[in-house]
Order: structure tokens, then sequence, then C-alpha cells
């Protein structure tokens, strides 16, 4: 800039919490998360969810949840915490050898 | 660690949130995405400039749909920056203060109404020329983001396109309006693409890391493809005497780009971008009421709350 800026108005001293959005874009399919916003408050939240994430009817339902609120696996464990399905190729259809004459299997 | 994020680049996987990044992936992606962001918010001005003046009630309620997309795309990518460990008022803080940029277009003024047509037309279609490849990007996050905006952005074009078309059908004068508005935005257009491949240091590193799938002037030079027989539609011209089809390659070559002038403007010498800022900082400061009685509204409603949950 040209010219020294004076100092705006901090953003508010307690910044609003953060919320994770999730839509159900029509009846018969999950909720499916899109995004996060921050709002004051729960009744907040799922305003400025509507109309930041479904201003094309892209839902029929909405959730918000307190990003705090989830609880998440960790990537750094990723490899140990899930291989133990990794050597259990037998939970899978293929894994069998049916004769080819068997038919609706 | 290094390995792990290596490969999943290696392997045109996304990186995610949580995922180790090397420090100068993380500071570029925060750069860049909050870049765009600033772009989307200080976009939203020139435009909100004509609300009040639209020519019809259809008009007025396009625009106004337009422009509050503006603000959702860039809380999109606020909310993508957010997941690289930066708050988006420690953004809006860096924007205030001059210190992160916004893209220099929105610092030349809308003089007339046909400045939305040639908005909408060419600077929205050039951003969805820079946009769609980053749909791709390497960071889950903002690829996602770029997915919903890309959506969106494609009326905002075509609402564009239709002003003018139907400005350069009506009278001498509304065709006049429209060849001016296109005569001023269309050089600010193609710098809207970044400096020349060989100044643009930046882009060998964001290519490696996914991040960019195209360069600069590849970028730009779709764009005029796709644009010059859409010029020929509108019956308006570019004002370029260069401008002209490669019959061996089918590109249309165009006129060397005064860089200078986005040098100048990037610098913040351009028509508009004191007003910009200034207007952003007012707009913030004067809201700061509504977010304190929002917060104050949310504790005393928390408070009751717990006093009926305790009683």
């Amino acid at each position: 800039m040209s010219q020294p800026l004076e100092p705006t108005t901090p953003t508010t001293a307690r910044e609003w919490p953060l919320w994770e959005v999730f839509v159900r874009s029509r009846r018969g399919l999950n909720h499916q998360h899109v995004g996060s916003l921050h709002a004051p408050d729960a009744a907040m939240a799922l305003r400025n969810a509507r109309d930041v994430y479904t201003r094309r009817s892209e839902g029929v339902s909405l959730w918000v949840v307190p990003a705090t609120a989830i609880v998440a696996s960790s990537p750094d464990e990723k490899d140990s915490f899930f291989d133990p399905a990794g050597d259990k190729a037998y939970r899978h259809p293929t894994f069998y050898e049916i004769p080819a004459e068997a038919q609706h299997l | 660690m290094q390995a792990g994020f290596d490969a999943l680049i290696a392997g045109d996987e996304r990186v995610e949130p949580r995922d180790w990044m090397p420090e100068g992936y993380r500071k570029t992606l925060i750069r860049q995405i909050a870049q765009h962001a600033h772009s989307e918010i200080i976009g939203m001005q020139p435009e909100g400039n004509w609300i009040t003046r639209a020519p019809s009630l259809r008009r007025k309620a396009i625009l106004m749909a337009k422009v509050q997309d503006e603000a959702g795309h860039g809380l999109y990518l606020y909310s993508a920056a957010e997941t690289l460990g930066i708050d988006r008022s420690e953004l809006l803080d860096l924007l205030h203060a001059g210190r992160q940029k916004y893209s220099s277009i929105f610092n030349y003024p809308t003089l007339t109404w046909a400045d939305m047509g040639a908005i909408g037309w060419l600077v929205d279609g050039a951003a969805i020329v820079n946009q769609v490849p980053i749909c791709r990007c390497s960071y889950g996050p903002y690829a996602r983001a770029m997915v919903r905006i890309c959506k969106e952005e494609s009326f905002h074009q075509r609402q564009g396109f239709e002003i003018l078309h139907t400005l350069s059908h009506g009278t001498d004068a509304q065709k006049a309006m429209a060849q001016d508005a296109v005569d001023r935005w269309w050089w600010p257009s193609l710098m809207m693409f970044g400096p020349p491949d060989d100044e643009s240091p930046n882009t060998a590193q964001s290519m490696a890391w996914g991040i960019k799938r195209f360069s600069n002037d590849e970028l730009r030079q779709k764009f005029v493809d796709m644009t010059v027989p859409q010029s020929e539609v509108l019956g308006l011209t570019l004002p370029d005497p260069d401008l002209r089809r490669d019959e061996a390659t089918g590109h249309y070559r165009f006129g060397a780009i005064d860089w200078s002038e986005f040098f100048d403007v990037l610098k913040g010498n351009g028509p508009c971008n004191a007003e910009r800022i200034e207007h952003r900082r007012r707009a913030h400061d004067e809201g700061a009421w509504v977010r304190e009685a929002a917060g104050a509204y949310a504790d005393k409603q928390a408070a009751r709350a717990a006093q009926a949950g305790a009683a």
C-alpha cells in the first residue's frame, strides 16, 4: 500500500467457534461433509450453513457439529491403525474360489 | 514424513489437513488460498456498486445472487485456508493491513452498467479458466472448494455474456456502452493470469507440488482462444489490432501486454486500490457491534440453558 494504514479494530476478542457442516442432498442419501463455518451458536450456524452451502437447493437436511466435538484418527498412526484389516482378504467375496457353473453366488 | 508426502504427490493423490507437509507447501497454499478468498470478497465491491442501479428487477435479483455467491466463495476458501492452521480473523487482519493481496483486477472501477456484463463475461471467464485446473489441486480442501466454486461461476459468466449481448443488440448508445466496457476490461483480464512464464519464479515449484497444473501463459492462451469467437457472437471487437488466428496452430495470437501497468496496479497505484481496502476495513469495523451482539446473545442463551438444566 502507498500510505501507512491505521490499525483496524481487531476481529472480535473472542472468535466465534468453528462448525463442520454436513448436507443430505436428497432423501435416501447420507449426510455428507461439505465444509465449515464460524458462528456464535448452533442456531446461527444452521442459518449460515443454509446460506453458504445450500443456495441452490443442494440439500434437504443440514447438520452442524462443533469442530471441537469431532474425534479423528491420526494420520501418523494410519498404518498401525488400519493394518489389522489389511491381511484379512477372506472378508471379501472375491477371496473364494467357486466353480464357474455355480450360479447366483 | 517427507517420503510419505512425496509419494502422495507422485501418485497424484490428495494431501489432507492432518498429513505432514513441507513448510513451503503449507505457506504457498495459505498465501494462494488467502489471496483467492480475499479476491472473492473484495470482488463484491465493484459489482455491489451497481445493485441499486440495475436496469430491471430481473437484473437486480441476478446481480444480488451473484454478489452473494462471491461472499459464499470467499467463505468456502477461508474455510479451506483454516484447515492449514491459520485463523480467518488473522487472514482478514493481513488483508486489512495490506500484507496479503487480492486480484488486481478489482482495482479497476465499474463506470457503467455494461461493466457488469464485461466483468461476468471476461473477468469471471478468466477466473474459470484459472480455477478449473485447481479442482485437481493436490491439497484436498482447496480442490473441493474449487469444485463448488466452478459449478457456480458458470452462471456468473453466462449472465455477463447475456448483459453484453442485450446491450450490443440494443440502441447505438447501448452498443457503444458495451464496446467501451469490453475495451476497458480486455487487457486487465489477460493480466489476471499473472506474469509471463519466464517472469513467474514460483510456477515450477507450484507445478511440482501439484498446486498448479498449467503455466500462466498456457492458461492465458486458452482463455483467448475461447473468448475471441464469443466476441464475434456478441458483435463486439476486442481492443487489440494484433489479434489474429494463426492458421497453422489454430491459436489466436495477441499483442504485447503492458506489464508495467500490471506491476503498477499490483504495487497499489491502480485507480481503486485505496478505495477497496478502505471500504473493506470500514465494513469490518462497522460490523463489529453485530459480531459482539451475536456473541453476547449466544452467551445469554447458553447461560439460560445451563440454569434451566441446573433447576
